[in-house]
């Protein structure tokens, strides 16, 4: 469009351009790399928040009977647990590490709208802070589920209205953080560096970007009928004045099932980047990682009913759904398949990011095959709202989705501060999460198996064993975490002394960009675009 | 082509978080209010101004920005892609409620009427219901109500809108042209028309709350029709506040036929709020 490009002040002392002095740094800055560590930070501080409501779950349900919490509260913290985990933890951290990593990986200066980019953080900030005030209030915080399901949430007190405007708030800055990356993406790639080189992490965000532009809305859509059903007389979701309560949970769960692959795709991106490296191999099959990526985005539209089989649906919306879910699979398998012949017969070693990828490959396919048995209809009636399904997604987020964001701090928490981790700790957490995350949601299994509903704070005494074993397994995960703490804490202070080099990780410059720069790197990323494209992990 | 080291990027950017103070401000004081607390109004209020005066604010500073050649074409292609996918996700936030009427006429309200396997759980239920549409349902939330018809000020303003739509590419013409005559008369008449479209909407607004009986309780129809037409009407207003800002940068001898992306940008949220009205003038009055 201009035909004049300026040369604007700005551009001649860009390079010195350092950060603004003190706090102040922090709230108005612009760049990619203190906006990813504010991410990061955020959503490592409600890791743990989110983490100490499922402290209060386990300890409830230690023994059956009630122990320290009333049913209203304990309902409270299930739901909060979960909008916290899945809006404040893990939605930002991956949000945080393409903000970091991505321009790094594609040869960018910086994000391609930096000002939106800084508004998308203080919206979840103020998004988190609204639904965490509902806490507060009389009547308590939202206990409905993170489904918010009619007519149930309606009968939520105060903090119905602060709990939708919060997710309102989330969701514009859901929405303008992926315009951000999509954009970033489509038009800030170095020279060369086509669409089929990018590195898997910036193709899976890529995806994960237009999922989120897709679906945010349609959850702001949904709760905001549930407002005016509530307050404004409206009869969306009401039998009487002709709607359907049941019409919440379709356009809850076309939003809610493309939600839960925005926290997968990602993890999928980041074990695609961190496989390759530790086995010393190009990733297997680039191309078909991508196409697999672009076909599971895709299904995620066309299943969602499929979170919904009891509700008496039509038995061709049940068959078309359940089938339409199986299909899923097959992308899903031909990632798990890369994985496993990438690391075929490579030099493979172990350190901590790769011992949290390769658990994540062995335990998410656990979830998977879960899902898989979720996704036949007749048999879902006998696991739907049990612990059994707690069990399945547990298992494709926490040793997945959250297993991948631990490899990830590792993996790049040496770039980000020129400082090495302290491998020893490193490996400690990973056995002990490795080990108690088993311990922890196995049993609920066989739980849900035999019958004991989800949220809910006392159960029959034949549930009782497995509910002290999940229990005890809670605990020592909810405690190694800190291990994870305390090696962020001192690999930002120094780590072990040892001085990285650029590329940390052996041969690591092969396979992405973000290896070639310093470690850690200069405050703009690239302010004159590589020459040269790595192209190791195609 | 250019280069990323002429790639504009800003420094310290303080509207962002005054602009959350003011959103998040407006919500809270919204939720007191909902909950009949004393202060939410006011809250309200001054997250509003807060709002305001960060759109000010920031939107100066970046049409000075832009006036001044800072943005490079590669900046101006981020813009586009940003205004388009937020076209995208708005209209993901229309096809909510357009689902929600398809999902009630075709699905559910049948069902309430016994269609499907439903036929004992109506007769048991609500064995005078009919499922027809309009309806307010098995419980005639709402009372009596007119359903609002398409031919007379819908029809009218289905004509009122695509021809502002036709006096905007005018304009862009005009823009494009270098006749900036051309460019003001055309964006001039286009906020008139926007501006008489709301009115001829709050019109109908009025007969129907105090003539027809319809209101936003009247049932599923009156949700489905006042939240259709209000959120449309709501994006009308602020696409005519976009154009108003677009035309006084015109009047002040912003933009050049090679750049303007905000004339663009405020054309395509017109094109789309036009295009979501014949969705509605069909969906919601015609059929």
């Amino acid at each position: 469009m201009s035909a004049v490009v300026a040369e604007h002040d700005d551009h001649h002392d860009h390079h010195d351009h350092g950060p603004a002095k003190g706090l102040l740094r922090w709230i108005i800055t612009t760049n990619h790399k203190d906006i990813g560590t504010l991410y990061l930070l955020f959503a490592l501080a409600m890791f743990f928040v989110g983490g100490a409501m499922a402290m209060v779950i386990r300890a409830e349900l230690f023994e059956p009977g009630m122990q320290f919490v009333n049913p209203q509260f304990f309902n409270s913290m299930t739901t909060m647990h979960a909008l916290v985990m899945v809006f404040g933890a893990v939605m930002p951290a991956f949000v945080g590490l393409a903000n970091w990593m991505i321009p790094m990986m594609i040869g960018a200066p910086d994000m391609a709208l930096p000002r939106m980019n800084n508004m998308s953080f203080w919206l979840l900030v103020a998004g988190v802070l609204l639904l965490a005030s509902t806490l507060f209030m009389e009547g308590g915080a939202p206990a409905s589920g993170w489904t918010l399901y009619p007519p149930l949430v309606l009968q939520t007190g105060n903090a119905l209205p602060f709990a939708i405007f919060s997710v309102h708030l989330l969701g514009i800055s859901s929405i303008m953080g992926a315009i951000n990356i999509v954009a970033t993406i489509f038009n800030m790639r170095a020279p060369g560096m086509t669409l089929m080189k990018m590195p898997m992490f910036v193709w899976t965000w890529l995806i994960t970007g237009f999922l989120l532009i897709a679906i945010m809305p349609v959850f702001a859509g949904a709760v905001t009928m549930l407002l005016t059903d509530k307050f404004f007389d409206t009869s969306f979701f009401d039998a009487a004045g002709g709607g359907d309560p049941v019409l919440y949970q379709h356009i809850f769960w076309f939003f809610g099932h493309p939600e839960v692959y925005v926290m997968i795709l990602p993890t999928f991106g980041v074990a695609s980047t961190i496989i390759p490296v530790f086995a010393r191999k190009p990733l297997f099959g680039y191309s078909s990682m991508v196409y697999a990526t672009a076909s599971i985005a895709f299904l995620s539209f066309i299943v969602w009913a499929h979170h919904m089989f009891t509700v008496g649906m039509p038995i061709a919306g049940e068959l078309y759904f359940m089938y339409a879910t199986m299909l899923i699979a097959i992308p899903t398998g031909v990632k798990v398949f890369n994985w496993t012949a990438t690391m075929w017969k490579g030099s493979m070693t172990f350190e901590t990011p790769m011992l949290f990828s390769i658990a994540f490959v062995v335990l998410f396919t656990m979830g998977g095959f879960t899902g898989l048995m979720m996704s036949v209809a007749p048999v879902d009636f006998q696991y739907h709202d049990t612990y059994f399904i707690v069990a399945h997604f547990h298992y494709t987020l926490v040793p997945a989705s959250v297993f991948i964001l631990m490899a990830a701090g590792y993996f790049w928490l040496p770039k980000w501060t020129g400082h090495m981790y302290d491998e020893r700790i490193g490996r400690l957490h990973f056995w002990l999460s490795v080990v108690s995350v088993n311990i922890l949601f196995f049993p609920q299994h066989f739980l849900g198996l035999a019958g004991m509903p989800r949220r809910i704070p006392d159960y029959a005494v034949q549930f009782a064993d497995w509910n002290m074993i999940s229990s005890i397994g809670g605990f020592i995960f909810g405690a190694s975490q800190l291990l994870f703490l305390y090696v962020v804490i001192k690999t930002i202070n120094g780590g072990t002394g040892e001085k990285v080099t650029d590329e940390v990780w052996e041969d690591a410059a092969k396979h992405s960009l973000e290896w070639t720069l310093p470690s850690p790197p200069p405050y703009h990323s690239f302010t004159t675009p590589p020459t040269v494209i790595p192209t190791e992990h195609i | 082509m250019s280069t990323s080291d002429a790639y504009y990027i800003p420094h310290k950017a303080t509207w962002p978080v005054i602009g959350t103070a003011g959103l998040v401000t407006m919500l809270a004081g919204f939720a007191n209010y909902l909950n009949g607390s004393s202060i939410g109004s006011t809250l309200m209020v001054l997250g509003l101004i807060i709002f305001i005066v960060m759109l000010a604010g920031w939107f100066t500073l970046q049409s000075g920005e832009s006036e001044s050649g800072m943005y490079s074409t590669q900046v101006g292609i981020s813009y586009r892609m940003g205004m388009m996918w937020f076209i995208f996700s708005e209209i993901m936030f229309f096809a909510v409620f357009f689902g929600t009427l398809w999902y009630t006429r075709n699905l559910s309200v049948p069902w309430l009427g016994g269609d499907g396997a439903h036929a004992a759980t109506k007769e048991l239920l609500w064995p005078t219901f009919e499922a027809v549409w309009p309806t307010n349902g098995p419980g005639k939330v709402g009372g009596e109500f007119e359903s609002m018809g398409a031919w007379g000020l819908p029809f009218l303003n289905t004509l009122i809108l695509l021809t502002s739509g036709v006096s905007c590419t005018w304009a862009h013409h005009g823009l494009l042209a270098k006749n900036r005559d051309q460019l003001i008369k055309g964006l001039a008449v286009t906020v008139g028309l926007g501006l008489l479209f709301v009115a001829c909407q709050a019109f109908e607004y009025h007969e129907a709350y105090t003539e027809m009986g319809l209101t936003l309780g009247s049932g599923i129809y009156g949700s489905t029709f006042f939240m259709l037409t209000g959120f449309h009407g709501f994006h009308v207003c602020v696409g005519a506040i976009i154009l108003g800002v677009v035309l006084f940068r015109s009047w002040k001898g912003h933009f050049k036929p090679e750049n303007h992306f905000a004339f663009e940008a405020a054309a395509w949220y017109w094109h789309f709020v036009d295009v979501v009205w014949l969705g509605l003038f069909v969906f919601v009055y015609v059929i």
